[in-house]
């Protein structure tokens, strides 16, 4: 591995000047991600800015919800009796992703930021946009079984790997960042980009900003709600398909709905036009399967991911059925 | 740096000092060995005695750090990782490197007592913390309840898993994590073996979550 600077700076201020005085510098938080790629070459930071010591660990009420500091690991978050209690859809998210290992390491801003797992990104010797540029998308023509059927371009068609943003987005949270021109606030679903023109863009952070916290609303989503991970093996595996659902139910009607996707787009994937359809119709397997048919609209597949056509229709299906205590 | 004061430590980077110093090293010790050294000027050997200095202080940082109850002074490269300085350095081969990459649980150590992969870690963003090893489980020669477990149980073998397979499998029982064999699958899912052992392991942490695990 290339050597690099070390900082570990105790105050959020230095951490953002030192990021800022050095182009090829970056924060490191777990470092499960960033180790991983700088081991490879694909990430090479001349600086590693440690914000560990910085104090965004908290996991606290608020007036409106919860608030979630970017540090905390994503163990303490999905024990905790606050999110297990109020957010347990994101309980269940976390607790899919990874191992117990990583998720003690892993904190709450890095697991937003998480490079995508395409082979062609992860291997510095083929093309791949979004690691290089102008080099040409290895996965359109190539292998691309774990590839995008929704919302790709043809300059990438990587997806997003999180579990934990799946649920985030479908909760409607928020993102408090800082930077060069102070604080602002990010819809959980603009936070992620499509890929377009510049898939070397995972996200809308702009470049010196820092994760601070993440805001989840209170909402009535706190007990039919069901994050199914479908994967190569029963655990410890990136999802092939994820579905995030939850449903604010009035005996058998559905009042509420909310219901996200994962490892279908190059950012979590939120369904609302599905959501909104979910609204006054009585619980049921034909329910569900018509959401489904609805959510799956326009999604197109590639030499290699034809069976997510299948799959993720029947895993919305499924985490709805399951949402609602059907199966 | 506008930081100064505020950031506990600051390093320059090192990149390919070390590839230069070790051949440089190298050179060095091959002309002592052919009495070359007896032959330069006093005057340069200076220099490069130096320069020796200068480089060291550009490849390493000191980090204090207790493992297994012993406080250790070291002076590590930015890049250098927990597994790479227990293996390599300090001879505490019982932590295994499987994958590298965060994807095998062979590395797992604990960390202020929580369980973690040792090969995506920087010791140097390690600082003031608590680690525990295989070698830092047993007390003397008496074994940990686990380690009495698993070999009670044959939880292994090859034994190559081994190390992290305990070593996660006492963090599971402290986490609340084994009250089932369904929950104990789950949470153990971060240790692959290779020679199908989860069977075995499974009734090993059963047994100890039963009998009340130690430490
Ligand atoms: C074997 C393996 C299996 C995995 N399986 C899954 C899985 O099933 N599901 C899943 O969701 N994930 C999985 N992961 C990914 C894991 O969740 C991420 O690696 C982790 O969440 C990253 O968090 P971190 O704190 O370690 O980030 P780091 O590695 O420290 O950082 C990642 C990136 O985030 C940036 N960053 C970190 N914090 C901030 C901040 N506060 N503000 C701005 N930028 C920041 C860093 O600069 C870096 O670019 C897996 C990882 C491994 C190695
Ligand atoms: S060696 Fe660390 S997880 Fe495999
Ligand atoms: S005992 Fe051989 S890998 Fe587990």
């Amino acid at each position: 591995m290339k050597n690099f600077q070390y900082v570990r700076p105790t105050q959020q201020q230095a951490a953002l000047e030192t990021l800022a005085q050095d182009d090829k510098a970056m924060f490191i938080a777990g470092g499960t991600n960033l180790i991983d790629l700088m081991k490879r070459n694909v990430v090479l930071p001349e600086k590693l800015v440690d914000i560990n010591r910085l104090p965004l660990r908290k996991i606290e009420p608020t007036s409106k919800g919860v608030r979630i500091g970017a540090l905390a690991s994503n163990s303490e978050v999905a024990e905790h009796p606050l999110i297990r209690e109020k957010f347990p859809l994101l309980s269940q998210a976390l607790i899919s992703g990874a191992s117990a290992q990583l998720r003690n390491m892993a904190t709450v801003g890095g697991n937003m930021m998480q490079r995508t797992r395409c082979y062609y990104f992860y291997d510095a010797a083929l093309p791949c946009n979004k690691r290089q540029p102008g080099s040409g998308c290895g996965a359109l023509q190539g292998i691309n079984s774990k590839h995008a059927i929704f919302g790709f371009s043809d300059k990438c068609i990587a997806v997003h790997p999180s579990d934990m943003c799946v649920a985030l987005v479908a909760l409607e949270a928020t993102v408090l960042v800082t930077g060069p021109k102070g604080e602002r606030q990010v819809p959980f679903k603009d936070f992620h980009r499509l890929p377009g023109e510049h898939p070397e863009r995972d996200t809308n952070l702009e470049k010196n900003e820092l994760i601070l916290a993440v805001d989840i609303p209170a909402s009535s989503f706190t007990q039919n709600v069901h994050y199914l991970k479908v994967r190569e093996r029963a655990s410890y595996a990136f999802a092939l398909v994820s579905v995030a659902a939850a449903l604010d139910l009035d005996k058998g009607t559905i009042r509420n709905a909310r219901l996200a996707m994962g490892g279908v787009a190059h950012k979590p994937w939120r369904l609302m036009e599905a959501e909104k359809a979910l609204v006054g119709k009585p619980v049921s397997e034909e329910t569900f399967q018509q959401t489904a048919a609805l959510a799956m609209q326009g999604a197109k597949a590639f030499e290699h991911n034809a069976y997510k056509l299948k799959l993720a229709p029947n895993a919305i299906t499924q985490a709805l059925k399951t949402a609602a205590g059907l199966s | 740096m506008a930081d100064e004061g505020k950031s506990e430590m600051t390093l320059p980077a090192s990149d390919d000092h070390k590839k230069y110093n070790e051949t440089r090293r190298t050179f060095l010790k091959q002309s002592s060995l052919l009495t070359a050294v007896a032959l330069t000027p006093p005057g340069m050997l200076q220099i490069v005695e130096l320069e020796e200095k200068v480089d060291e202080q550009f490849e390493s940082v000191k980090v204090t750090l207790e493992i297994n109850g012993e406080t250790k002074e070291l002076s590590v490269e930015p890049r250098e990782t927990l597994l790479d300085l227990l293996r390599e350095r300090l001879d505490l081969t019982g932590t295994k490197k499987g994958c590298d990459y965060g994807q095998c649980g062979a590395c797992t150590v604990h960390v202020d007592g929580q369980r973690i992969n040792a090969c995506l870690a920087f010791v140097i963003m390690q600082e003031g913390k608590k680690i525990t090893t295989i070698e830092g489980l047993s007390k003397g020669a008496t074994l940990h309840p686990m380690q009495e477990a698993f070999m009670k149980h044959d939880g292994f073998q090859c034994g190559y898993c081994t190390p992290g397979q305990i070593m996660s499998a006492v963090a599971c029982i402290q986490e609340g994590h084994a009250n089932s064999k369904e929950e104990i699958r789950e949470y153990m899912s971060g240790n692959l073996c290779r020679c199908g052992a989860y069977p075995n392991i499974v009734k090993a942490i059963e047994e100890v979550k039963n009998g009340g695990a130690k430490g």
